[in-house]
């Protein structure tokens, strides 16, 4: 129950669709802060998540409320866009009032041996973000083999990183558990050297509790105790916190659930 | 106050003069008894009950109240009529006395429909033109049945269940009563019926309608009382068959109550029924629709459209639209024929609403409502309307039961459909579109048992009523509606 | 030497596919003598929760299907049944039948199936309606599956039994969870993988083997099933389903025990009860006509 509660709140409630409005936006947010007003006592979601283009909407419904608001940034998906671009597009939503930047590293240019290049890239965003926190997605599933994960891992940690982000969803694989384990060893031999923490955000199939509980302890294995808080753990998710919630009602009242009885928003 | 103008006195023009419907022809008397074995006896107990018009809080009358005792000489003589009258009468026979309760009620309509708007509280227009003439064309479909009963389950052997014990609400009192009888007396049944404790008269004058048919003694019996004698009604051994419309909770009570026996039960319960607005709809008619969806009958409508999904493209537009058409609705005395919305139907209930709309505002959605006056005496709500709602409003889940409508936007078909049956109801749904295959994507797809396209809250006698999921099961009305009450073998 | 045979392991089937049951645990079939036919899996409520979840994925698609369609695919499950005849009236014997009433066992199963398969596209006809309504719309009521159904197998007629309560199920367009019958739970096993190879898509058909006393209430309790069939069950047991069910106002029916072999355990009815009526309402365009058309 601890645990599930513990995801709940780690969750970064996602919408990022072509197709995404303010009403959609608006009603997510709801959901961030109510998860589920049937029953008492349950978290918020760590943040939410969404394009640039929707970050205004966000901050207004979520005004002076502690979750956060998480901008993709950096030509989300691929990051096939000018320098210029990415950083425009990293400036605007951080003025918009996003806490936190999601940007996605070129994996082109990282699978072309263009390491400097990957780097570079981080740094001027990190640098354009100001005080929102950055999160560097390495989109593993087209970085194809683990050893690439780990390269990609230590130049996004070194170049400024406040966490490290596996996935932007929409390419398979994603989050899996091979990838979040060699990333969370990335950060653990990067705090092991210099005693500072990195962040972990495995983002991408991961829509059970059942999984969520399981990268958990696999946080609480690797980094140990104090990484297990939203500040340093996230899960990207859209539907995950409907099964947690699920789970939670289920040991409450003894009774397997229906997804009728969560709101979807 | 001066700064302060209220829209009225800010129009120039006219006032509508009050159309008051008159009570003079209305035969209500001081106290009611029980309608045992075709008699009017007193309550074992010796206690009886004020009912009162909630438009203006004064007594109408008092009402026997039924205990366990009571109960049991109903169903004892319910059990009586069925074994030595009602199953052994021709079929045809049975007909023509349905038909006959029928055709007393129309010959009273109107101070059916009169008592009715004293002890409900529902517009006069409402109680004229579709409860009572509806009760009336229910007898009158049934009747036909009972004679043709082979066709409606042909090659099938059948017969009817024995004594039908039977719940009944307060939103539609003699509609109710009249989707309880009629068809359980068509299949051959013989019913013990409780009306609701706020809303008993039109039961009891039903009750003396059917004393002036000459219908054989305990075919049909009408106790009234509370939750406690409708308990009596549920548990009591002889008792074959319960039907129950009202809330969720106390459906589930009821299905808990009846485990173990051979009761065969039918529910009609709760509904949070979405009304689905699409871009290409025709707004004005849907703006109708919307209106007639939640604030028919005060929202006391188990299948209120009360989840209102607009398309985002027209959703200003609609908001836009539906406000002023709240603008123009009369908020009054249910017996002036002016009147839109009448009373709430108690203080309890008046009590649940305002809970709600203030948990609505709690959780930060816009509330409107039109700047009308509501009488200082009596049980009133304005027409209350919530926008800036998500799926996860505790006021777009669970059901008001009053003139509360909450509005969600969407973008696409899949979207609203999987958020429509988004909810352990699934009593009704409402979809406005010109596209006919989208209409019949919706109604295959919504997961309720009634679903008005470019329409909405019609209702017949021919025609099944009935939820899936929580919303209960077994269909009300139509062909359907006979299953209930027959046993297949 | 004799050749050694090959044994088979006997699992249970969730989504369309055969898994054990999560919990590792078995229990020992014993035949005459006190011999052990088979170890079956002894399935736990995880196992049933399994098979809700695989139930409720394939509902939307099998519900959609057309009527033809799923009476092809419920002929084609008699069809592969047919061609297992031996195996399944081996296993029969092997619980204990004579082999002819096993015989006679197999073959009324596969004709039940060829039933139901025929009404996949009429029962609509017959239960669906056109209302003749006082207002100008055009009424009409149609019959849709319940949702997810849980079955409690017959303890007796160990194949017939089942399949006269799962096939009119799935023949309506619902999705099922059957717990096989403790007593005979190879031919469920076996029956499983007929409908593996019969075009029935995974998850529509889910079968867990294991004690009624430990499957059947997670199922009736769980609030995604939407009604529960079985037949003959003790007063008790129906009773506390009956209780249970009421959480979600869940649609229940026991059967009476009955003669399975007879024609009259069949019959519309039995999809009938699975089966909500969905009525629709439209206005029909009266230009000039008194009534107000929306």
């Amino acid at each position: 129950m601890q645990g599930l509660k513990m995801v709940l709140n780690m969750i970064d409630l996602t919408t990022l669709e072509g197709k995404d409005t303010p009403g959609k936006v608006k009603q997510m947010c709801y959901k961030a802060q109510h998860l589920h007003d049937a029953y008492t006592g349950l978290p918020t979601v760590a943040a939410v998540c969404v394009y640039p283009s929707m970050v205004g909407v966000a901050r207004k419904e979520l005004k002076g409320n502690i979750v956060k608001i998480a901008s993709v940034s950096t030509a989300f998906p691929s990051g096939q866009a000018p320098m210029s671009v990415k950083l425009e597009d990293t400036r605007f939503a951080v003025s918009e009032g996003a806490d936190e930047i999601d940007m996605v590293i070129s994996r082109g240019k990282f699978l072309a041996g263009e390491y400097n290049f990957v780097f570079d890239e981080i740094a001027a965003i990190k640098e354009a973000c100001g005080k929102a926190r950055l999160k560097v997605i390495l989109e593993t599933g087209e970085l194809s083999t683990l050893d690439n994960v780990r390269r990609a891992s230590d130049i996004a940690i070194h170049a400024g990183a406040d966490f490290i982000k596996t996935s932007t969803g929409k390419i398979q694989p994603a989050a899996t558990m091979q990838v979040t384990y060699t990333m969370l060893m990335a950060i653990r031999d990067h705090y092991d050297r210099t005693g500072i923490m990195i962040g972990m955000k495995p983002a991408g199939g991961i829509s059970t509790s059942k999984l969520a509980l399981h990268n958990l302890v696999m946080v609480k294995e690797v980094l140990g105790n104090q990484w297990l808080s939203n500040e340093w753990f996230r899960f990207g998710a859209s539907s995950l916190a409907n099964d947690v919630l699920m789970q939670i009602m289920k040991t409450e009242t003894g009774l397997y659930q229906s997804p009728d009885y969560f709101s979807m928003d | 106050m001066a700064k302060k103008t209220t829209k009225k006195s800010n129009e120039t023009g006219w006032e509508y003069a009050p159309s008051l419907e008159s009570i003079g022809h209305i035969d209500l008397k001081e106290s009611y008894d029980l309608f045992i074995d075709g008699k009017w006896v007193k309550p074992s107990s010796g206690k009886y009950f004020e009912t009162i018009n909630p438009a203006n809080e004064k007594v109408l009358a008092k009402v026997a109240h039924a205990n366990e005792e009571d109960v049991d000489r109903a169903v004892k003589a319910a059990r009586k009529a069925y074994d030595t009258v009602w199953s052994k009468m021709p079929a045809s026979e049975r007909a023509k006395y349905i038909f006959r309760i029928a055709r007393l009620m129309q010959e009273r309509a109107r101070e059916l429909s009169v008592i009715e708007t004293l002890d409900a509280g529902k517009s006069i227009r409402e109680s004229r033109d579709i409860d009572v003439p509806l009760a009336c064309n229910h007898f009158f479909y049934y009747a036909g049945w009972a004679d043709k009963l082979e066709y409606a389950f042909p090659i099938r052997d059948f017969e009817p269940l024995g004594v039908a014990g039977q719940i009944i609400p307060w939103n539609f009192p003699l509609l109710m009563a009249a989707w309880k009888i009629a068809p359980a007396l068509a299949a051959g049944n013989t019913v013990v019926l409780k009306p609701a404790e706020t809303t008993p008269l039109t039961a009891l004058k039903l009750a003396e309608i059917i004393e002036l048919s000459g219908l054989p003694p305990g075919v049909v019996n009408i106790v009234t009382g509370f939750g406690d004698t409708g308990a009596a009604i549920v548990e009591h051994p002889e008792v074959n068959k319960v039907a129950f419309t009202g809330s969720t909770a106390v459906g589930k009570h009821i299905q808990r109550a009846v485990a173990g026996t051979d009761k065969k039960v039918t529910l009609e319960l709760g509904g949070k029924s979405s009304n689905i607005i699409f871009e290409d709809a025709p707004i004005d008619q849907a703006v109708e629709g919307i209106v007639n969806g939640i604030f028919f009958n005060q929202g006391h409508v188990c299948c209120a459209g009360s989840r209102l999904f607009v398309q985002e493209s027209v959703a200003d537009l609609v908001v836009r639209k539906l406000k002023q058409r709240m603008d123009s609705l009369y908020v009054g005395d249910p017996l002036d024929k002016n009147t839109d919305i009448g009373a709430i139907n108690s203080k309890e209930q008046l009590e649940v609403i305002n809970k709600y709309i203030k948990i609505g505002i709690e959780e930060g959605a816009e509330m409107y409502q039109p700047n009308c006056e509501i009488p200082s005496k009596g049980y009133f709500c304005k027409p209350t309307l919530f926008s800036n709602v998500a799926q996860s409003n505790v006021i777009a889940q669970e059901e008001i039961f009053g003139p509360v409508l909450t509005i969600q936007t969407f973008r696409t078909v899949d979207e609203v459909i999987q958020k429509a049956n988004n909810s352990p109801y699934g009593l009704a749904a409402g979809v406005w579109t010109d596209k006919g295959s989208r209409i019949f994507n919706l109604t295959s797809k919504l997961r309720a048992g009634v679903v008005w396209a470019n329409t909405y809250n019609k209702f017949d006698p021919a025609s099944p009523f009935g939820g899936y999921k929580e919303s209960g099961f077994g269909r009300e009305g139509g062909l359907h509606g006979l299953r209930a009450y027959v046993k297949l073998k | 030497m004799t050749r050694l045979q090959v044994l088979k392991t006997y699992k249970i089937f969730i989504g369309g596919q055969f898994p054990r049951t999560e919990s590792g645990r078995y229990y020992s079939l014993k035949g005459k003598d006190d011999f052990d036919i088979a170890n079956v899996c002894l399935s736990s409520r995880k196992d049933a929760r399994n098979a809700v979840v695989a139930a409720r994925k394939a509902f939307g698609s099998w519900s959609e299907r057309s009527a033809f369609n799923r009476g092809q695919i419920v002929y084609r499950i008699a069809e592969m049944l047919e061609g297992r005849r031996s195996q399944f009236i081996e296993e029969l014997q092997l619980m204990g039948l004579t082999a002819a009433n096993a015989a006679k066992e197999v073959d009324a199963t596969v004709d039940r199936i060829v039933y139901y398969a025929g009404w996949c596209d009429k029962y609509q006809q017959i239960v669906s309606s056109v209302n003749p309504v006082a207002s100008s719309h055009f009424n009409f009521s149609v019959a849709e599956p319940t949702g997810v159904v849980g079955i409690v197998a017959p303890e007796e007629s160990p194949l017939l039994g089942l399949v006269s309560l799962l096939i009119p199920a799935i023949a309506g367009g619902n999705t099922v969870v059957l717990v096989a019958s403790e007593k005979y739970p190879l031919s469920a096993v076996t029956l499983a993988e007929v409908i593996h190879s019969s075009d029935v898509p995974g998850g529509v058909i889910n079968i867990i083997t294991g004690t009624a006393d430990e499957l059947v209430s997670p199922l009736v309790s769980h609030l995604d099933v939407n009604a529960m069939t079985s037949a003959g069950l003790s007063k008790e047991m129906a009773s506390a389903m009956q209780v249970q069910a009421a959480d979600n106002v869940k649609r229940v029916f026991n059967y009476p025990a009955m003669d399975w072999s007879k024609a009259s355990s069949q019959g519309l009815s039995m999809i009938e009860d699975l089966q909500e009526i969905k009525t629709t309402w439209h206005p029909i365009e009266n230009i000039g006509g008194a009534t107000s058309s929306y």
